[in-house]
């Protein structure tokens, strides 16, 4: 553990890629071999399921560290991460020990679903073998929350150059979902290692397109698809497998046996990149309609009827067994599109339309993408192979501009991680007539520089605390960003908005000029019937200013807190 | 004679029998302080009581002031009440202020820390009925290392970039702190100072402190001319022209608020080291114990927590407000440094 702490602490102390590299190149060198697969594991999103839930946790800590619950509440606000608070409340560890990170990681598996005295004996007694650092980490593990500040493309290069192997070819072999527990160091990195019938290919990713697209250059050179808005997957169908993973890495076959019938029709050796929309017969459903899928595990036959799933093909990463993916995104799109029109009708996959134009046309094209259910215009270099990862300069995203609200914000309550201390996280309202009502969180969108400042603000203007929770002086003003809006019955407001984020900080408005619940209830009516809509369009009312007046006692949401 | 020896006021802490306040936060007429941070000792009182070794940076901060100095221990008649000062080990010449008047005693800690740093004048406790603590770090999340811990993980920091033909830059709070952390360091190369450290520096060791040598940063004085040094300058000359002069160098900030995960990465340094001239939990406890009080007032710190804690361990126990009233945990992490 301690090698794996000195890792993270490496990964902490720097922001430069090039030094955060090094550090885990020379880790993937030097340490033990499972501790590199159980890295590899957690750097690639594979996290052990939570052994302990977090009031275990904060019941045992507070006991062992002889202070009262109460009390180790008020540090975990001010450390604002369980982790951490517990690995600073307990005493100073007599003796150090120090386990392996192979050792740590099966004992907590094994752990799971043990009696609670049991896990807690253990819990307790590798706590107190622990300096902070490796206690630290430990609880992440334990809680299931373990992140270091290292993307998956910083991992691969490291161990590329670690063990000499391509960087492309080990993203490829990193793919899938291999177990670390039964998974040797070389299983990963040689060749013929891991399952490979079944095996992904990285996904290839966009950048969002800030400037005019015309910086781009040439139009003709661009193939412009809509930006779905369902679930990034890759279809694998190869002799002996079939497998649809999502951009995530998680196998979904099950979730959707809708596409179990194209493993009869695809040519052996077919890999698919494309989005898993809901359908509505010729065009998807609202993101909505998919999250009722998403959730189940096994799908009851009604809901397979009210929402079937469809595949909006985008690319064509394998054909007859060969790796397609140096070739130009022209000749994939043309072969995937002449593969797709030799399979019999009412199966439920299509090619995305894709479209070609000068950029007036393709602006106009964009415009209608809410229309179409879609977030926006994808620009993919017709020239471009399939990346590994995000490879800036021939994939761009080119979304619509989001709806935007402006609201004041009613409960404050301190971040968590580099932001603990500063209060980033907040609830805001708008008017309802005479009162103001609670609609929507958020948390990002402002920066450190304006944190501070509303920080300062939230300690001279606090009404009344709830916990962690402020209520504030109904005084500051945020326009806030989104990109969707859905009914909500759960929800005072009976709306929920998709992706809400602060915008910018109105400093310029007061409260009596915040946008209304009745705008909002209108711009819901609006998205709820395509072909009415464009989001640049569209202004939330402004109804005559009410009284300031206090709303209720009690934070929206107590479960949040 | 008012039912209460110290009272508490918008001017701060208030001996009316003696006529006087103690780190008095508005101009007074008599002011008693305990050491020399900034909120402590402030302009614009009629009159200054301060230890003899306080004294002399007091006045270099505050200029032309009427001030006049007192031995730790030494006792003084002042109105119907009798008043000393004691070694509270916070920074040189830091000092806890008692008040006794027949038989009762009140001891006002002013900024305090248990450890011995080899720098200051040890803490020691003062016998009181009432004791009127501050609690900066009054949470059970706040465990320093013994000093000599991090005074070698602070080499091995400064080492490691001399080694690779870096800079050092260690950011610390000017009085106090700064000379603390040169004095608990190895000899191991030459030590750089910004100017407003190296003022402090130069008046301490004038007053017989032993610190070691260090070079005042001026035109000319850079990482070239001075390879490995470790250079100490407040924590709000990083970032500036000031800094960039030593090239890539390594910057760390040494406070006991580098325990926060959170608060490190937001003050964008990588490195902090845990090092703190305040009582931490376990200090604060044994300090508060030590006393024998049997009532205490937090002040300057986590208060609602730490009186509620000292509640149920027994003591009568309240809040004394400072000038920011509302959010002391928040202010304090950004304007107390030490
Ligand atoms: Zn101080
Ligand atoms: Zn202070």
């Amino acid at each position: 553990m301690k090698r794996f702490a000195a890792l993270f602490n490496a990964m902490d102390a720097t922001t430069k890629t090039g030094e955060k590299t090094a550090a885990l190149t020379a880790y993937f060198r030097t340490a033990p071999e499972a501790d590199r697969v159980w890295t590899i594991a957690l750097l690639s999103g594979r996290r052990p399921k939570r052994a302990v839930n977090a009031t275990e946790l904060r019941t045992w800590a507070a006991e062992a560290a002889g202070v009262p619950l109460w009390l180790f509440e008020e540090s975990y606000n001010i450390a604002g991460d369980l982790a951490e608070t517990i690995a600073h409340l307990l005493p100073r560890a007599e003796h150090e020990t120090d386990p392996t990170l192979d050792a740590t990681l099966r004992a907590l598996i094994a752990l799971t679903g043990r009696p609670e005295a049991e896990r807690r004996a253990y819990v307790t007694s590798v706590w107190a073998g622990l300096g902070p650092e490796e206690r630290f980490l430990f609880n992440k593990l334990l809680t299931g929350g373990f992140r270091m500040g290292v993307s998956r493309g910083l991992m691969t290069r490291a161990l590329a150059q670690a063990t000499g192997v391509e960087e492309a070819v080990m993203a490829h072999r990193l793919m899938g979902d291999w177990d670390p527990a039964r998974t040797r160091f070389a299983d990963l990195t040689e060749e013929g290692g891991s399952e490979g019938a079944a095996r992904p290919y990285p996904f290839a990713l966009a950048s969002p397109l800030e400037a005019a697209p015309d910086s781009l250059g040439p139009a003709a050179d661009w193939l412009a698809e809509w930006k779905w808005d369902g679930i990034r997957g890759q279809i694998i169908a190869r002799p002996g497998a079939f497998a649809i993973w999502s951009r995530g890495e998680d196998l979904i076959t099950d979730r959707f046996p809708e596409f179990a019938p194209l493993q009869d029709h695809l040519p052996p050796g077919t890999v698919l990149d494309g989005e898993i929309v809901a359908w509505g017969g010729d065009a998807p459903l609202p993101f909505a309609a998919l999250q009722k899928r998403i959730a189940r595990k096994t799908v009851p036959k009604k809901l397979l009827a009210e929402v079937p799933g469809h595949f909006l093909a985008y690319d064509l990463l394998e054909d007859g067994g060969v790796d397609l993916r140096a070739a130009p995104l022209s000749e994939r799109r043309a072969r995937l599109e002449a593969m797709l029109a030799a399979l019999p009708a009412g199966l439920p996959l299509s090619p995305s339309p894709a479209a070609l134009g000068d950029w007036a046309a393709l602006t106009a094209t964009r415009g209608l993408a809410r229309d179409r259910m879609a977030e926006g215009l994808m620009l993919k270099r017709l020239s471009s192979p399939y990346h590994t990862g995000r490879k800036r300069g021939d994939w761009w995203k080119w979304k619509l501009d989001p709806f935007t609200v402006d609201a004041v914000m009613l409960y404050a309550q301190a971040g968590h991680g580099r932001r603990a201390n500063l209060f980033t996280d907040f609830t805001f309202a708008v008017r309802d007539g005479n009162d103001l009502v609670p609609f929507t969180k958020a948390y990002s969108g402002l920066t450190d520089v304006e944190f501070a400042a509303i920080t300062r603000w939230v300690g001279k203007h606090t009404v009344e605390r709830f916990g962690p929770v402020r209520r504030v002086v109904p005084e500051l003003v945020f326009e806030i960003g989104f990109e969707g809006i859905q009914a909500s019955p759960r929800h005072k407001s009976g709306i929920a908005l998709r992706f809400p984020r602060m915008l910018r900080w109105r400093q310029d408005k007061g409260v009596a000029e915040i946008d209304t619940l009745d705008g909002l209830r209108a711009l819901l009516r609006q998205v709820s019937e395509p072909g009415t809509l464009r989001a640049d369009e569209v202004k939330t009312g402004d109804l005559p200013a009410g009284s300031k007046k206090k709303t209720g006692a009690l934070p929206p949401d107590p479960q949040d807190i | 004679m008012s039912a209460q020896l110290l009272s508490f006021t918008d001017r701060g802490i208030y001996c009316a029998e003696g006529g006087f306040y103690i780190d008095p936060w508005r101009p007074v007429d008599r002011a008693l302080i305990t050491h020399g941070h900034s909120d402590h000792a402030r302009w614009g009182h009629g009159h200054y009581l301060c230890t003899h070794q306080a004294l002399p940076v007091i006045r270099h901060r505050l200029g032309q002031i009427t001030a006049e100095g007192i031995g730790y221990g030494e006792t003084r008649q002042i109105g119907g009440v009798e008043v000393s000062f004691h070694p509270a080990g916070h920074v040189p010449g830091s000092a806890q202020i008692r008040v006794a008047r027949g038989g009762e005693v009140w001891v006002v800690s002013g900024d305090y820390k248990v450890e011995d740093d080899g720098l200051s004048e040890p803490f020691v406790p003062v016998p009181c009925h009432t004791f009127i603590s501050e609690c900066t770090f009054g949470l059970p999340l706040f465990r320093w290392q013994p000093q000599a811990v991090v005074a070698a993980q602070l080499a091995a920091w400064w080492q490691a970039n001399a080694a690779e033909g870096r800079a050092s830059i260690l950011a610390a709070y000017g009085l106090g702190k700064a000379q603390r952390l040169m004095t608990m360091l190895p000899e191991a190369g030459p030590i750089l100072t910004h100017g407003a450290v190296e003022e402090t520096t130069r008046i301490l060791r004038d007053q017989g402190y032993r610190l070691p040598p260090t070079i005042r940063v001026t035109a000319g004085i850079d990482a070239k001319s001075h390879p490995g040094a470790l250079i100490i300058a407040p924590p709000s000359a990083l970032g500036t022209p000031w800094a960039r002069r030593f090239g890539p160098a390594s910057a760390a900030f040494a406070s006991g608020w580098m325990a926060l995960r959170g608060i490190r990465r937001r003050r964008g340094f990588g490195t902090g080291f845990v090092i703190s001239d305040h009582a931490d939990w376990p200090g604060l406890n044994t300090a508060i114990h030590a006393t024998g009080a049997e009532r205490v007032f937090v002040t300057h710190g986590y208060t609602t927590p730490f009186r509620r804690w000292l509640e149920e361990q027994g003591y009568e126990a309240g809040i004394v407000q400072t000038e920011f009233g509302g959010d002391e945990a928040e202010t304090a992490s950004e304007a107390d440094l030490a």
